[in-house]
């Protein structure tokens, strides 16, 4: 093997790490917040990919109405847990994002499906889209078994995800799909030619983790969510509802999910079901994470992409079997260097 | 004028063991009250259904209101507030931090100046307020969490165990805070093993028993009577001599 195939691999691998880091950090944060280890998160990934792909090709997604069928569902489970307790004022504050917000994306979407909207009209739409049926998703599925076991929610997990597989098979077909790329630009350094999606790749990854790492390190809410994450108790009893953590951590990851998606659809083919695939590389990385560290995620999800990367150049049709037994020595290292822990009981 | 919190044959079970039963109690405004009984009594399971960690059969009222349907944050949000016994701190997060999350309901003028406020009652925290919560030492804690209940501006502060394993001269220490809170309008609710340093700082006590109140009265009258001395005070009174 020359060098410059090697450094292509590297760079292939690099780009792919940071969309499997910024899944796995999501999974992280999810599963630290709510303890639902997030299945459905290669979801999030199809739907933002297609959704975007189909408003650049002129076609209304499914999503959107989904979004709102959701919505209208979510307003139903707060209706029947306030139920005896009627507030004109409470119910206007689950009305509105949860009816009156889906509505206006679906409307505005319809309005500029037929309309060639620019490539970063789309983008917005498709992620506020995305962003919408993540934050339902956890109130409709999670929300109301939000003290149960962490089996349980994994169950239920497994149950969203296969739910929305099947409702992305139904709504962009069992074709894949491209999306135009984000920027066309390329740049040659050396060997090396960076084309603008790969360079929008690591760009949107190194932002989106900064402006995290600013979120949770110096606002209100992203500390509420950190202090939900270490002591959920604690977080109670200064008055952090359990469930307004749950949502901004849905609500996060679906956006990044989504973000991911849409980085990703110009390079390769998605089918409504590779999201699953790519979520799962996220949740290596997460795994190996421990699903507590966030720089250990990062640093492993790199790790993925290149392992990947690299048998898919020597052994391309073991690829998935290689990085998904990158899985096995690692189980073993940390079932061998952590004790049994009992399951956290609240 | 009605009490402050007002508890009414209250009964917390724990599957089919009742802890604590048919309990009946009042905190008035600006009164410090002291609940003291041994360990194992209920007292903390008591608390904790006040708070509504665990559910409780019976009729809890807070200023006026009805508590019965409200989830733990909207208790906090009416200003019912709780120091638990393992204080459930932010342990990652500097103590700053643990401070700001406490006002998490209240406007963020009221915030600035209840971090004065808390920083005035307890100067350690001051110096600290860089460090990890789970750095800190156990009095410190302690205090970081009281801080912490503070700085919600809360009416009523219920205490779990507040010197619970903690060094005599700390101890000290914060039951001195404790009776300073009388002056800023705070009333306290205090749950404690140590009866003799809370039923100096108290108004009123009530002795707890297997889940039950057997006695309650006037703080100095109960370090008087017979059977709590001998019980909780670790002496026998004049009177049981006789016997």
């Amino acid at each position: 093997m020359n060098t410059t195939i090697m450094l292509f691999l590297m760079q292939d691998g690099i780009t792919n790490g940071a969309i499997y880091a910024l899944l796995g950090l999501a999974l992280v944060l999810v599963f630290a917040v709510t303890r639902v280890i997030l299945i459905p998160q290669g979801e999030f990934v199809t739907y933002g990919a297609l959704t975007y792909a189909s408003l650049a090709s002129g076609q209304m997604p499914g999503t959107a109405g989904l979004a709102l069928a959701m919505g209208i569902a979510a307003f139903g489970f707060d209706l029947f847990v306030q139920r005896r307790t009627l507030h004109v004022r409470r119910l206007v504050r689950s009305f509105v994002p949860n009816v009156v917000l889906p509505a206006i994306v679906l409307a505005l979407t319809g309005f500029l499906v037929s309309r060639h909207p620019p490539i970063l009209v789309s983008i917005l739409l498709s992620l506020a889209i995305v962003a919408l049926i993540g934050l339902y998703l956890y109130r409709i599925a999670f929300q109301p078994i939000a003290h149960t076991s962490v089996l349980v929610l994994l169950i239920a997990a497994v149950g969203t995800h296969l739910a929305l597989q099947g409702l992305g098979l139904l709504f962009f077909g069992a074709e894949g799909q491209r999306g135009p790329a984000i920027a066309d630009a390329a740049l040659t350094l050396g060997p090396l030619r960076f084309t603008g999606q790969s360079l929008s790749v690591y760009a949107a990854t190194v932002a989106f983790m900064v402006a995290l790492w600013l979120f949770f390190g110096l606002t209100l809410y992203g500390k509420a969510l950190r202090a939900t994450a270490v002591n959920r108790l604690g977080a109670r009893l200064v008055g952090i509802r359990t469930t307004l953590s749950g949502q901004i951590a849905f609500l996060l990851a679906s956006l990044i999910g989504a973000l991911s998606g849409i980085l990703i659809v110009p390079i390769t083919t998605l089918y409504y079901d590779t999201g699953f695939l790519i979520g799962l590389k996220g949740f290596i990385a997460a795994i190996i994470g421990g699903l507590v560290s966030y720089p250990l995620t990062a640093i492993a999800a790199l790790l993925v992409g290149a392992v990947e990367s690299f048998s898919s150049f020597y052994a391309s049709n073991f690829k998935e079997v290689i990085v998904f037994t990158l899985l096995i020595p690692v189980l073993l290292l940390r079932s061998l260097a952590a004790p049994a822990v009992e399951e956290e009981k609240d | 004028m009605s009490p402050l919190l007002s508890v009414t044959d209250a009964h917390v079970a724990y599957g089919k063991v009742e802890a604590v039963r048919a309990v009946s109690l009042e905190v008035r405004d600006g009164e410090i009250v002291t609940i003291i009984g041994a360990n194992g009594a209920g007292k903390t399971t008591l608390l904790n259904a006040v708070m509504g960690i665990l559910p409780l059969k019976g009729r809890v009222s807070f200023a006026g209101a009805d508590l019965g349907c409200l989830e733990i944050e909207d208790r906090v949000a009416v200003g019912l507030s709780l120091v638990a016994e393992h204080r459930e701190l932010f342990a990652s997060m500097n103590v700053e931090d643990n401070l700001q999350l406490g006002a998490f309901r209240v406007s963020k003028v009221q915030a600035a100046s209840a971090f004065e406020r808390v920083y005035a009652l307890f100067p350690r925290l001051k110096e600290r307020r860089r460090q990890l919560a789970g750095t800190l030492s156990g009095g410190e804690q302690q205090m970081l969490a009281m801080g912490r209940a503070l700085m919600g501006a809360p009416k009523l502060l219920m205490l779990d165990e507040p010197s619970l394993g903690l060094a005599p001269i700390i101890v000290a220490d914060i039951f001195r805070t404790i009776g300073e809170l009388r002056a800023s309008g705070v009333s306290v609710l205090l749950v404690e093993q140590n009866a003799q340093a809370a039923l100096k700082v108290a108004d009123r006590a009530y002795v707890m028993e297997l889940g039950a109140f057997v006695l309650n009265g006037n703080a100095a009258e109960m370090a008087g009577n017979a059977r709590v001395a001998a019980s909780y005070l670790g002496f026998q009174s004049e009177a049981e001599h006789t016997i």
